[in-house]
């Protein structure tokens, strides 16, 4: 076991690991940052009534969710040549989960009740009022374990960013591994390094999804 | 040769792609679909300890990302002395990972089977395997579909992540005739995208077919 495993050389690149941590971390929350706006943008479209707006939303939702992110970060990194690759990443990993959570805003806003429209329309609330007084205060909430979800699954995908050169947590494990040879240290560490952090939140988004499925 | 030429005169590379690709998918959803019903089984064992096992391994696939996973098979078993090919390791890893998933969904699929349905075959004297398999399973089964949908769509897209380990699937196909014909690399990774969502769309659409056929006669 001793020739496979070396302490020393998991403590070293457990530091350097540690070092780009808040790469990782500023990805995931831009990244999700841009996937909540944009997949509002989505869902708004989808309900539109003007048919071109409504179809172009659908299609663009599932050929962003049934195409590899992969295959999409490698586009807008060719695309895209005088863009900063964190940049690009961060689009990316915006863009693909924006379909998903598209997704998610359209169930919450299906799960308002007609009734709800009905009375803003007869206290002659403009659209924009609607949404933003009315509608969209009940449709998130119920949804937000859900999103957290999807934050976490982005969170888990951002070892992707190595493939377009980000410098992250993979990147750093990789290099290591190919200057000395010690790949076991460093790709079990990067790997106990996502699940301290993903498992927790797992649980944390667990536990909200059971408190609201009993306030419901 | 205009572009569109060149374009054409590259397909059958990117073909030859396409058939590692259609390999890495339909062999890890094979693995994916049976790990996730041994798992899914498991974890509605009477034994603590088979619960146990199951819930550690779909917590542990489910909590660490499919690139690390498919890293550490293909770059650290070896140094445990187990040497997996490239395909054998993407196969594992796509499978080991989707499975992990798809085990909740047989697991909540058998969950929302009424228990009634139980009782009355435990009622009628029939043995556990026959309770399963004629009460059970054919009650959970369209519940199942329409999820194991949406994974196999995951996996296909997960199948683009063996490119990075040698594997020369289509991703890795498009990124080797990027550096050959590289005023072409934008329509080519274009192309990929297109030929992904048109695999995608063939998947939904068997599996929209197998959902008609497991609700016939049914309401």
């Amino acid at each position: 076991m001793s020739d496979i495993w070396n302490w020393q050389t998991a403590a070293d690149v457990f530091w350097k690991l540690i070092k780009v941590v808040p790469v990782t971390l500023e990805a995931t929350f831009l990244g999700f940052a841009l996937a909540a706006v944009l997949g509002l943008v989505w869902a708004l479209m989808r309900r539109s009534r003007f048919r071109p707006v409504s179809v172009l939303s659908y299609w663009l939702i599932e050929f962003v969710r049934s195409t590899p992110l992969l295959v999409q970060l490698f586009f807008l990194y060719l695309a895209l040549p005088r863009f900063p690759v964190f940049v690009i990443g961060v689009t990316g990993l915006g863009l693909h989960y924006s379909a998903y959570l598209a997704e998610v805003y359209r169930g919450g806003i299906e799960a308002v009740s007609q009734g709800q429209w009905e009375a803003a329309r007869a206290l002659n609330f403009s659209p924009l009022k609607t949404w933003t007084r009315i509608i969209l205060p009940q449709a998130i909430p119920p949804i937000i374990p859900v999103m957290g979800n999807y934050l976490i699954v982005l969170f888990k995908e951002t070892p992707l960013l190595f493939a377009i050169n980000v410098v992250e947590m993979m990147s750093v494990a990789k290099k290591f591994g190919s200057h000395t040879f010690q790949y076991t240290e460093a790709y079990t560490i990067v790997g106990v390094l996502f699940f301290l952090m993903s498992y927790p939140s797992s649980l944390l988004v667990r536990w909200a999804e059971q408190r609201m499925a009993l306030k419901q | 040769m205009t572009s569109l030429e060149t374009l054409i005169s590259l397909l059958p590379t990117l073909m030859k792609g396409l058939v590692v690709t259609l390999e890495v998918f339909l062999l890890g959803s094979v693995v994916a679909a049976v790990l996730a019903f041994i798992a899914g089984l498991m974890r509605l064992s009477k034994f603590r300890i088979v619960r146990f096992l199951a819930a550690f391994y779909v917590e542990f696939f489910r909590g660490t990302s499919l690139l690390i996973q498919l890293f550490w098979i293909f770059y650290v078993l070896p140094f445990f002395g187990l040497d997996l090919s490239a395909l054998t390791a993407g196969v594992l890893a796509l499978g080991l990972n989707y499975g992990a998933y798809g085990s909740e969904v047989v697991r909540s699929a058998i969950l929302s089977v009424p228990r009634g349905q139980t009782e009355a075959a435990i009622a009628l004297n029939m043995s556990p395997v026959l309770r399963f398999r004629r009460i059970i399973l054919p009650q959970a089964w369209p519940l199942m579909i329409p999820p194991f949908g949406n994974l196999f769509i995951e996996l296909l897209k997960g199948t683009s992540l063996v490119s990075l380990i040698t594997l020369s699937d289509l991703t890795f196909q498009a990124m080797s005739l990027r550096t050959t014909v590289s005023k072409l690399e934008i329509p080519i990774f274009a192309l990929l995208l297109i030929i992904y969502f048109v695999i995608a769309y063939a998947v939904t659409l068997v599996m929209r077919a197998l959902e008609k056929k497991a609700t016939v006669g049914r309401a």
